[in-house]
Protein backbone atom coordinates (compact mmCIF):
# COMPACT_ATOMS: atom_id res chain seq x y z
CA UNK A 1 0.00 0.00 0.00
CA UNK A 2 3.17 2.58 1.08
CA UNK A 3 6.41 1.70 -0.93
CA UNK A 4 9.33 4.21 -0.05
CA UNK A 5 12.63 3.96 -1.99
CA UNK A 6 15.53 5.60 -0.43
CA UNK A 7 13.70 8.74 0.58
CA UNK A 8 15.69 12.12 1.64
CA UNK A 9 14.90 15.46 2.57
CA UNK A 10 17.62 17.69 3.19
CA UNK A 11 17.29 21.60 4.61
CA UNK A 12 20.17 23.36 3.42
CA UNK A 13 23.24 21.03 5.01
CA UNK A 14 20.53 19.39 7.45
CA UNK A 15 19.41 16.31 6.59
CA UNK A 16 15.94 15.47 8.01
CA UNK A 17 15.52 12.27 5.89
CA UNK A 18 18.66 10.08 5.23
CA UNK A 19 17.90 7.47 2.88
CA UNK A 20 14.79 5.76 4.31
CA UNK A 21 13.25 2.50 2.64
CA UNK A 22 10.26 0.74 3.81
CA UNK A 23 6.87 -0.78 2.98
CA UNK A 24 3.48 -1.13 4.46
CA UNK A 25 1.21 -3.75 3.57
CA UNK A 26 -2.46 -3.14 2.30
CA UNK A 27 -4.95 -3.47 5.57
CA UNK A 28 -1.87 -3.32 8.11
CA UNK A 29 -1.60 -1.43 11.05
CA UNK A 30 1.92 0.16 10.92
CA UNK A 31 3.88 1.85 13.97
CA UNK A 32 6.05 4.83 12.94
CA UNK A 33 8.24 5.47 15.79
CA UNK A 34 11.17 7.93 16.83
CA UNK A 35 12.31 10.48 19.69
CA UNK A 36 11.13 14.27 19.41
CA UNK A 37 13.28 15.81 15.68
CA UNK A 38 13.65 11.83 14.15
CA UNK A 39 12.26 12.87 11.35
CA UNK A 40 8.77 11.20 11.97
CA UNK A 41 6.93 14.17 11.02
CA UNK A 42 8.91 14.96 8.01
CA UNK A 43 8.00 11.73 6.52
CA UNK A 44 4.80 11.73 7.32
CA UNK A 45 4.74 15.28 5.40
CA UNK A 46 6.46 13.68 2.43
CA UNK A 47 4.25 10.94 2.09
CA UNK A 48 0.90 13.04 2.45
CA UNK A 49 1.94 15.27 -0.76
CA UNK A 50 3.21 18.59 1.82
CA UNK A 51 6.62 18.32 0.98
CA UNK A 52 8.70 17.50 -1.41
CA UNK A 53 11.54 14.69 -1.23
CA UNK A 54 14.95 16.13 -2.05
CA UNK A 55 15.35 12.24 -2.99
CA UNK A 56 14.17 8.77 -3.46
CA UNK A 57 10.50 7.47 -4.57
CA UNK A 58 7.20 6.93 -2.53
CA UNK A 59 4.06 4.87 -3.87
CA UNK A 60 0.52 5.10 -2.08
CA UNK A 61 -2.25 3.12 -3.19
CA UNK A 62 -0.43 2.59 -6.77
CA UNK A 63 0.24 6.13 -7.28
CA UNK A 64 3.74 7.83 -7.65
CA UNK A 65 3.08 10.43 -4.90
CA UNK A 66 5.95 12.82 -6.70
CA UNK A 67 4.39 12.75 -10.16
CA UNK A 68 0.68 11.98 -9.50
CA UNK A 69 0.33 14.51 -6.34
CA UNK A 70 -4.09 14.59 -6.56
CA UNK A 71 -4.49 11.03 -7.00
CA UNK A 72 -1.99 10.25 -4.15
CA UNK A 73 -4.47 12.82 -2.01
CA UNK A 74 -7.22 10.90 -2.64
CA UNK A 75 -6.37 7.90 -1.37
CA UNK A 76 -5.44 9.03 2.31
CA UNK A 77 -6.55 10.85 5.10
CA UNK A 78 -4.40 12.40 8.13
CA UNK A 79 -4.63 13.63 11.92
CA UNK A 80 -1.71 16.11 12.12
CA UNK A 81 0.57 16.23 14.96
CA UNK A 82 -0.31 20.44 14.94
CA UNK A 83 -3.47 21.81 15.32
CA UNK A 84 -5.00 22.03 12.11
CA UNK A 85 -8.95 23.44 12.91
CA UNK A 86 -9.88 26.90 11.56
CA UNK A 87 -10.92 28.52 15.49
CA UNK A 88 -13.09 30.55 14.01
CA UNK A 89 -15.98 28.15 12.37
CA UNK A 90 -17.97 25.66 14.35
CA UNK A 91 -16.97 21.87 14.94
CA UNK A 92 -20.23 21.03 12.08
CA UNK A 93 -18.64 23.71 9.72
CA UNK A 94 -15.37 22.46 10.27
CA UNK A 95 -16.57 18.51 9.33
CA UNK A 96 -19.09 19.95 6.83
CA UNK A 97 -15.67 21.57 4.94
CA UNK A 98 -14.19 18.68 5.22
CA UNK A 99 -16.77 16.49 3.94
CA UNK A 100 -16.91 19.21 0.69
CA UNK A 101 -13.45 18.94 0.17
CA UNK A 102 -13.12 15.39 -0.05
CA UNK A 103 -16.55 15.37 -2.51
CA UNK A 104 -18.70 13.47 0.20
CA UNK A 105 -22.28 13.67 -0.78
CA UNK A 106 -24.51 15.99 1.56
CA UNK A 107 -26.98 13.17 2.88
CA UNK A 108 -23.61 10.75 3.31
CA UNK A 109 -21.85 13.59 5.27
CA UNK A 110 -24.70 14.52 7.23
CA UNK A 111 -24.86 10.81 8.48
CA UNK A 112 -21.33 10.47 9.01
CA UNK A 113 -21.17 13.52 10.99
CA UNK A 114 -23.20 13.08 13.65
CA UNK A 115 -21.61 9.79 14.05
CA UNK A 116 -18.26 10.62 14.55
CA UNK A 117 -19.25 13.82 16.44
CA UNK A 118 -21.13 11.37 18.72
CA UNK A 119 -18.48 8.97 18.87
CA UNK A 120 -16.14 11.52 19.90
CA UNK A 121 -18.69 12.99 22.62
CA UNK A 122 -18.71 16.86 20.42
CA UNK A 123 -22.20 16.35 18.95
CA UNK A 124 -24.01 18.48 21.71
CA UNK A 125 -21.29 20.90 20.85
CA UNK A 126 -21.08 21.33 17.13
CA UNK A 127 -22.61 24.44 16.79
CA UNK A 128 -19.76 25.75 19.21
CA UNK A 129 -17.43 27.67 17.66
CA UNK A 130 -13.82 25.57 17.90
CA UNK A 131 -11.84 28.38 19.53
CA UNK A 132 -13.90 28.07 22.91
CA UNK A 133 -12.75 24.35 22.75
CA UNK A 134 -10.18 22.81 24.96
CA UNK A 135 -7.04 21.04 23.50
CA UNK A 136 -8.54 17.41 24.26
CA UNK A 137 -12.02 18.86 22.19
CA UNK A 138 -9.73 19.96 19.62
CA UNK A 139 -7.80 17.03 19.22
CA UNK A 140 -11.07 14.45 19.41
CA UNK A 141 -12.57 16.90 16.63
CA UNK A 142 -9.67 16.77 14.57
CA UNK A 143 -9.76 12.99 14.69
CA UNK A 144 -12.95 13.02 14.15
CA UNK A 145 -12.84 14.73 11.01
CA UNK A 146 -9.42 12.34 9.76
CA UNK A 147 -12.43 9.95 9.69
CA UNK A 148 -14.57 11.25 7.87
CA UNK A 149 -13.94 10.24 4.17
CA UNK A 150 -12.87 6.59 4.86
CA UNK A 151 -9.47 6.66 3.09
CA UNK A 152 -7.55 4.09 1.97
CA UNK A 153 -4.24 4.94 4.05
CA UNK A 154 -4.88 6.57 7.65
CA UNK A 155 -2.32 8.90 8.43
CA UNK A 156 -2.29 9.64 12.41
CA UNK A 157 0.64 11.86 13.76
CA UNK A 158 0.64 11.42 17.22
CA UNK A 159 -3.14 11.69 17.26
CA UNK A 160 -3.57 11.07 20.95
CA UNK A 161 -1.53 13.60 23.02
CA UNK A 162 -3.74 15.04 25.59
CA UNK A 163 -6.38 13.21 25.10
CA UNK A 164 -7.59 10.90 28.50
CA UNK A 165 -7.47 7.04 28.75
CA UNK A 166 -11.09 6.89 28.22
CA UNK A 167 -11.29 8.82 24.85
CA UNK A 168 -7.70 6.86 23.66
CA UNK A 169 -9.32 3.88 24.11
CA UNK A 170 -12.78 4.92 22.52
CA UNK A 171 -10.71 6.20 19.38
CA UNK A 172 -8.36 3.39 18.99
CA UNK A 173 -11.02 0.79 19.25
CA UNK A 174 -12.64 2.60 16.43
CA UNK A 175 -9.60 2.66 14.27
CA UNK A 176 -9.42 -1.04 15.18
CA UNK A 177 -12.88 -1.43 13.70
CA UNK A 178 -11.76 0.73 10.84
CA UNK A 179 -9.09 -1.33 9.78
CA UNK A 180 -11.21 -4.71 10.10
CA UNK A 181 -14.28 -3.50 8.78
CA UNK A 182 -13.04 -1.42 5.70
CA UNK A 183 -9.30 -2.87 5.52
CA UNK A 184 -7.80 0.55 5.98
CA UNK A 185 -4.24 0.99 6.27
CA UNK A 186 -2.94 2.61 9.59
CA UNK A 187 0.15 4.44 10.08
CA UNK A 188 0.52 6.15 12.62
CA UNK A 189 3.59 7.75 15.34
CA UNK A 190 3.15 7.79 19.39
CA UNK A 191 5.19 8.15 22.19
CA UNK A 192 2.80 5.79 24.00
CA UNK A 193 4.27 2.48 24.00
CA UNK A 194 1.67 0.76 25.32
CA UNK A 195 -0.75 1.82 22.11
CA UNK A 196 1.33 0.34 19.99
CA UNK A 197 1.98 -3.23 21.98
CA UNK A 198 -1.52 -3.09 21.73
CA UNK A 199 -2.16 -1.78 18.32
CA UNK A 200 0.76 -2.16 16.15
CA UNK A 201 1.35 -5.08 13.32
CA UNK A 202 4.39 -4.01 12.58
CA UNK A 203 6.87 -1.17 13.50
CA UNK A 204 10.04 0.93 12.18
CA UNK A 205 12.13 3.02 14.36
CA UNK A 206 13.49 5.74 13.24
CA UNK A 207 15.80 8.11 14.82
CA UNK A 208 18.41 10.93 13.43
CA UNK A 209 16.96 10.54 9.81
CA UNK A 210 17.63 6.92 9.47
CA UNK A 211 15.41 4.08 10.04
CA UNK A 212 17.13 1.79 12.81
CA UNK A 213 15.07 -0.92 13.57
CA UNK A 214 12.06 -2.37 11.81
CA UNK A 215 9.83 -5.81 11.95
CA UNK A 216 6.71 -7.14 13.98
CA UNK A 217 6.64 -6.34 17.70
CA UNK A 218 7.81 -9.72 18.75
CA UNK A 219 11.12 -9.20 16.15
CA UNK A 220 11.44 -5.82 17.70
CA UNK A 221 11.77 -7.31 21.40
CA UNK A 222 14.02 -10.18 20.37
CA UNK A 223 16.21 -8.25 18.34
CA UNK A 224 16.98 -5.95 21.44
CA UNK A 225 16.84 -8.43 24.11
CA UNK A 226 13.97 -6.13 25.69
CA UNK A 227 10.69 -7.30 27.67
CA UNK A 228 8.67 -4.45 26.13
CA UNK A 229 8.20 -2.21 23.23
CA UNK A 230 9.01 0.60 25.99
CA UNK A 231 12.35 -1.14 26.76
CA UNK A 232 13.48 -1.97 23.30
CA UNK A 233 12.89 1.73 21.92
CA UNK A 234 14.88 2.97 24.70
CA UNK A 235 17.92 0.67 24.12
CA UNK A 236 17.34 1.50 20.25
CA UNK A 237 17.14 5.17 20.69
CA UNK A 238 19.74 5.84 23.83
CA UNK A 239 18.69 8.16 27.34
CA UNK A 240 19.52 11.60 25.95
CA UNK A 241 16.45 13.59 25.65
CA UNK A 242 15.52 15.41 22.44
CA UNK A 243 14.21 18.99 21.37
CA UNK A 244 10.85 19.35 20.55
CA UNK A 245 9.79 21.56 17.52
CA UNK A 246 6.51 21.86 16.47
CA UNK A 247 5.51 23.21 13.11
CA UNK A 248 4.57 26.64 14.64
CA UNK A 249 7.84 27.14 16.85
CA UNK A 250 9.93 26.41 13.90
CA UNK A 251 8.17 29.21 11.64
CA UNK A 252 8.18 31.60 14.90
CA UNK A 253 11.70 30.68 14.95
CA UNK A 254 12.79 31.42 11.61
CA UNK A 255 10.71 34.49 12.22
CA UNK A 256 12.95 35.61 14.95
CA UNK A 257 15.73 34.53 13.17
CA UNK A 258 14.98 37.01 10.18
CA UNK A 259 14.35 39.68 12.67
CA UNK B 1 -17.28 23.96 -7.79
CA UNK B 2 -18.06 22.56 -4.37
CA UNK B 3 -14.54 23.26 -3.82
CA UNK B 4 -14.43 27.12 -4.72
CA UNK B 5 -17.86 27.46 -2.90
CA UNK B 6 -16.89 25.89 0.33
CA UNK B 7 -13.76 28.20 0.54
CA UNK B 8 -15.65 31.02 -0.77
CA UNK B 9 -18.11 30.20 1.58
CA UNK B 10 -15.65 30.08 4.62
CA UNK B 11 -13.80 33.43 3.91
CA UNK B 12 -17.68 34.90 3.95
CA UNK B 13 -18.41 33.75 7.34
CA UNK B 14 -15.36 34.72 8.99
CA UNK B 15 -16.00 37.85 7.64
CA UNK B 16 -19.56 38.26 9.13
CA UNK B 17 -17.93 37.18 12.58
CA UNK B 18 -15.45 39.69 12.55
CA UNK B 19 -17.24 42.89 12.92
CA UNK B 20 -14.97 44.90 14.87
CA UNK B 21 -12.46 44.18 11.66
CA UNK B 22 -15.53 45.33 9.99
CA UNK B 23 -16.08 48.39 11.24
CA UNK B 24 -12.63 49.26 11.72
CA UNK B 25 -11.89 48.68 7.77
CA UNK B 26 -14.45 51.82 7.24
CA UNK B 27 -12.36 54.22 9.30
CA UNK B 28 -9.37 54.78 7.21
CA UNK B 29 -11.38 55.44 4.02
CA UNK B 30 -14.09 58.08 6.29
CA UNK B 31 -10.55 59.27 7.89
CA UNK B 32 -9.47 60.45 3.99
CA UNK B 33 -12.52 61.21 2.99
CA UNK B 34 -13.03 64.22 5.74
CA UNK B 35 -9.23 65.16 5.47
CA UNK B 36 -8.52 65.21 2.08
CA UNK B 37 -12.24 65.77 0.55
CA UNK B 38 -12.62 68.46 3.02
CA UNK B 39 -9.24 69.91 3.63
CA UNK B 40 -7.85 69.97 0.09
CA UNK B 41 -11.43 70.54 -1.49
CA UNK B 42 -11.00 74.63 -1.20
CA UNK B 43 -7.20 74.35 -3.09
CA UNK B 44 -8.58 71.92 -5.38
CA UNK B 45 -11.58 74.54 -6.67
CA UNK B 46 -8.86 76.96 -7.02
CA UNK B 47 -6.79 75.46 -9.27
CA UNK B 48 -10.06 75.46 -11.32
CA UNK B 49 -10.79 71.49 -10.52
CA UNK B 50 -13.91 70.16 -10.36
CA UNK B 51 -16.02 69.38 -6.60
CA UNK B 52 -12.97 67.56 -4.76
CA UNK B 53 -15.34 64.85 -3.19
CA UNK B 54 -16.58 64.16 -6.39
CA UNK B 55 -12.99 63.30 -7.59
CA UNK B 56 -11.41 62.23 -4.56
CA UNK B 57 -14.93 59.28 -3.60
CA UNK B 58 -14.21 56.74 -6.29
CA UNK B 59 -10.72 57.14 -4.86
CA UNK B 60 -11.44 56.16 -1.62
CA UNK B 61 -13.29 53.55 -3.16
CA UNK B 62 -10.77 52.02 -4.88
CA UNK B 63 -8.22 52.41 -1.33
CA UNK B 64 -10.82 50.34 0.62
CA UNK B 65 -11.09 47.54 -2.13
CA UNK B 66 -7.39 47.46 -2.57
CA UNK B 67 -6.44 47.11 1.17
CA UNK B 68 -9.60 44.41 2.05
CA UNK B 69 -8.14 42.67 -1.12
CA UNK B 70 -4.57 42.96 -0.24
CA UNK B 71 -5.54 41.50 3.29
CA UNK B 72 -6.71 38.12 1.57
CA UNK B 73 -2.96 37.09 1.83
CA UNK B 74 -2.72 37.82 5.50
CA UNK B 75 -5.79 35.54 5.91
CA UNK B 76 -3.25 32.97 3.77
CA UNK B 77 -0.47 33.61 5.94
CA UNK B 78 -2.51 33.06 9.04
CA UNK B 79 -3.96 29.84 7.95
CA UNK B 80 -0.72 28.74 7.10
CA UNK B 81 0.84 29.18 10.95
CA UNK B 82 -2.57 28.10 12.35
CA UNK B 83 -2.07 25.13 10.43
CA UNK B 84 -5.34 25.48 8.43
CA UNK B 85 -3.62 25.32 5.14
CA UNK B 86 -2.32 22.16 5.51
CA UNK B 87 -5.81 20.74 6.21
CA UNK B 88 -6.64 22.74 2.90
CA UNK B 89 -3.40 21.11 1.16
CA UNK B 90 -3.91 17.31 1.85
CA UNK B 91 -7.40 17.34 0.07
CA UNK B 92 -7.98 16.19 -3.41
CA UNK B 93 -8.16 19.08 -5.14
CA UNK B 94 -5.98 20.97 -7.54
CA UNK B 95 -3.76 24.30 -5.93
CA UNK B 96 -5.98 26.40 -8.55
CA UNK B 97 -8.99 25.72 -7.05
CA UNK B 98 -7.89 26.49 -3.67
CA UNK B 99 -6.52 29.83 -5.24
CA UNK B 100 -9.56 30.49 -6.90
CA UNK B 101 -11.74 30.10 -3.97
CA UNK B 102 -9.63 31.83 -1.69
CA UNK B 103 -9.27 34.81 -3.84
CA UNK B 104 -13.24 34.96 -4.94
CA UNK B 105 -13.80 35.21 -0.95
CA UNK B 106 -11.45 37.63 -0.73
CA UNK B 107 -12.77 39.59 -3.58
CA UNK B 108 -16.14 39.25 -2.28
CA UNK B 109 -15.35 40.91 0.74
CA UNK B 110 -13.46 43.47 -0.39
CA UNK B 111 -16.65 44.40 -2.73
CA UNK B 112 -19.11 44.53 0.32
CA UNK B 113 -16.18 46.80 1.80
CA UNK B 114 -16.43 49.39 -0.99
CA UNK B 115 -20.03 49.25 -1.36
CA UNK B 116 -20.30 50.10 1.91
CA UNK B 117 -17.70 53.27 1.71
CA UNK B 118 -19.97 54.05 -1.27
CA UNK B 119 -22.53 54.64 0.70
CA UNK B 120 -20.49 56.50 3.00
CA UNK B 121 -19.57 58.58 -0.04
CA UNK B 122 -23.10 59.46 -0.70
CA UNK B 123 -23.41 60.45 2.61
CA UNK B 124 -20.78 63.04 2.22
CA UNK B 125 -22.14 65.00 -0.98
CA UNK B 126 -20.67 62.08 -3.83
CA UNK B 127 -23.30 62.44 -6.34
CA UNK B 128 -23.51 59.73 -9.60
CA UNK B 129 -23.38 61.52 -12.34
CA UNK B 130 -25.65 58.64 -14.62
CA UNK B 131 -27.67 55.71 -12.88
CA UNK B 132 -27.21 53.51 -15.86
CA UNK B 133 -23.25 52.95 -15.37
CA UNK B 134 -23.69 51.95 -12.27
CA UNK B 135 -23.48 47.84 -13.48
CA UNK B 136 -19.78 49.28 -15.09
CA UNK B 137 -18.89 50.96 -11.70
CA UNK B 138 -19.53 47.24 -10.35
CA UNK B 139 -17.63 45.59 -13.00
CA UNK B 140 -14.74 47.68 -12.09
CA UNK B 141 -14.90 47.50 -8.23
CA UNK B 142 -14.64 43.43 -9.01
CA UNK B 143 -11.98 43.33 -11.24
CA UNK B 144 -9.83 45.55 -8.55
CA UNK B 145 -10.88 43.32 -5.79
CA UNK B 146 -10.47 40.56 -7.39
CA UNK B 147 -6.37 41.57 -9.11
CA UNK B 148 -5.69 42.43 -5.75
CA UNK B 149 -7.14 39.30 -3.68
CA UNK B 150 -4.90 37.57 -6.50
CA UNK B 151 -1.76 39.35 -5.76
CA UNK B 152 -2.35 39.25 -1.97
CA UNK B 153 -2.68 35.78 -2.21
CA UNK B 154 0.26 35.44 -4.65
CA UNK B 155 2.45 37.37 -2.38
CA UNK B 156 1.50 35.31 1.13
CA UNK B 157 2.16 32.13 -1.02
CA UNK B 158 6.15 32.34 -0.30
CA UNK B 159 5.80 34.47 3.06
CA UNK B 160 5.87 31.62 5.53
CA UNK B 161 5.23 34.29 8.72
CA UNK B 162 3.77 38.17 9.23
CA UNK B 163 7.05 39.37 9.39
CA UNK B 164 7.28 40.31 5.74
CA UNK B 165 4.25 41.47 5.65
CA UNK B 166 4.62 44.60 6.40
CA UNK B 167 7.13 45.59 4.41
CA UNK B 168 5.57 44.66 1.54
CA UNK B 169 2.51 46.98 2.72
CA UNK B 170 4.56 50.17 2.89
CA UNK B 171 6.97 49.65 -0.22
CA UNK B 172 4.18 47.72 -3.05
CA UNK B 173 0.85 48.73 -1.44
CA UNK B 174 0.69 52.08 -0.53
CA UNK B 175 3.10 53.28 -3.27
CA UNK B 176 0.69 51.53 -5.87
CA UNK B 177 -2.50 53.84 -4.10
CA UNK B 178 -0.86 57.04 -4.09
CA UNK B 179 0.68 57.05 -7.69
CA UNK B 180 -2.60 55.62 -8.95
CA UNK B 181 -4.15 58.76 -9.69
CA UNK B 182 -6.70 57.99 -6.53
CA UNK B 183 -6.02 61.43 -5.00
CA UNK B 184 -4.87 63.64 -7.87
CA UNK B 185 -5.83 63.79 -11.59
CA UNK B 186 -3.17 61.94 -14.10
CA UNK B 187 -3.11 65.03 -16.39
CA UNK B 188 -0.22 67.27 -16.59
CA UNK B 189 1.91 65.25 -14.39
CA UNK B 190 6.03 65.24 -14.20
CA UNK B 191 7.40 62.47 -16.45
CA UNK B 192 8.42 60.05 -14.19
CA UNK B 193 5.29 60.29 -12.36
CA UNK B 194 2.92 59.58 -15.43
CA UNK B 195 5.12 56.82 -16.43
CA UNK B 196 4.79 55.26 -12.71
CA UNK B 197 1.23 55.68 -12.79
CA UNK B 198 0.51 54.45 -16.44
CA UNK B 199 2.37 51.01 -15.55
CA UNK B 200 0.31 50.64 -12.14
CA UNK B 201 -2.81 49.03 -12.95
CA UNK B 202 -4.75 50.25 -9.92
CA UNK B 203 -4.45 53.68 -12.13
CA UNK B 204 -7.00 51.69 -14.63
CA UNK B 205 -8.90 50.50 -12.15
CA UNK B 206 -9.71 53.82 -9.93
CA UNK B 207 -9.99 55.50 -13.26
CA UNK B 208 -12.60 53.26 -14.76
CA UNK B 209 -14.57 53.55 -11.51
CA UNK B 210 -13.96 57.41 -11.54
CA UNK B 211 -15.23 57.21 -15.29
CA UNK B 212 -18.46 55.09 -14.61
CA UNK B 213 -19.79 57.25 -11.35
CA UNK B 214 -18.78 60.40 -12.36
CA UNK B 215 -18.08 60.88 -15.75
CA UNK B 216 -14.38 62.10 -15.73
CA UNK B 217 -11.93 59.74 -16.83
CA UNK B 218 -8.55 59.82 -18.24
CA UNK B 219 -8.26 56.56 -19.97
CA UNK B 220 -11.45 55.13 -22.00
CA UNK B 221 -13.54 52.56 -19.90
CA UNK B 222 -12.41 49.74 -22.63
CA UNK B 223 -8.80 50.17 -22.42
CA UNK B 224 -8.92 50.19 -18.72
CA UNK B 225 -10.89 47.08 -18.92
CA UNK B 226 -8.44 45.51 -20.66
CA UNK B 227 -5.42 46.48 -18.70
CA UNK B 228 -7.08 45.13 -15.52
CA UNK B 229 -8.25 41.77 -17.27
CA UNK B 230 -4.64 41.27 -18.93
CA UNK B 231 -3.26 41.98 -15.68
CA UNK B 232 -5.43 40.01 -13.57
CA UNK B 233 -5.04 36.75 -15.80
CA UNK B 234 -1.08 37.15 -15.47
CA UNK B 235 -1.43 37.40 -11.59
CA UNK B 236 -3.35 34.21 -11.81
CA UNK B 237 -0.63 32.46 -14.22
CA UNK B 238 2.12 33.29 -11.83
CA UNK B 239 -0.42 32.88 -8.31
CA UNK B 240 -1.01 29.39 -9.55
CA UNK B 241 2.80 28.36 -9.89
CA UNK B 242 3.55 29.81 -6.85
CA UNK B 243 1.02 27.95 -5.06
CA UNK B 244 2.07 24.48 -6.60
CA UNK B 245 5.51 25.31 -4.80
CA UNK B 246 3.86 25.75 -1.52
CA UNK B 247 5.68 23.36 0.76
CA UNK B 248 4.12 23.41 4.65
Amino acid sequence: MISVKNLTKKYGKFTAVDDVSFSVEKGEIFAFLGPNGAGKTTTIKMLTTLLRPTEGEIFLNGHNVKKKPRDTRKSFGIVFQDPSLDNELTAYENMQFHAILYGLSSSLYKERIQSLLSLVELWDRKDSFVKTFSGGMKRRLEIARGLLHHPKVLFLDEPTIGLDPQTRNLIWNYIKDLNKKEGVTVFFTTHHMEEVERMAERIAIIDHGKIIASGTPDEIRKQTGAENIEDAFIKLTGNTVRAESSDFSKSTLSGFRKM
Amino acid sequence: MRTIYILWLRQLKRFIRKKASLVGALGQPLIFLVAFGFGLGPVFARAGGVDYIQFLSPGIIGMTVLFTSIFTGVEVIWDKQFGFLKETFVAPVSRFEILLGKVLGGATVAIVQGILVFLITLLVGFRVENLALIPLAFVFLSLIAILFSAVGVTIAARLDDMQGFPLIINFVIQPLFYLSGALFPLEGLPKFLEIITKINPLSYGVDGLRGALTGISHFSSINSLLVLSISLVLVILVGTYQFSKVEI
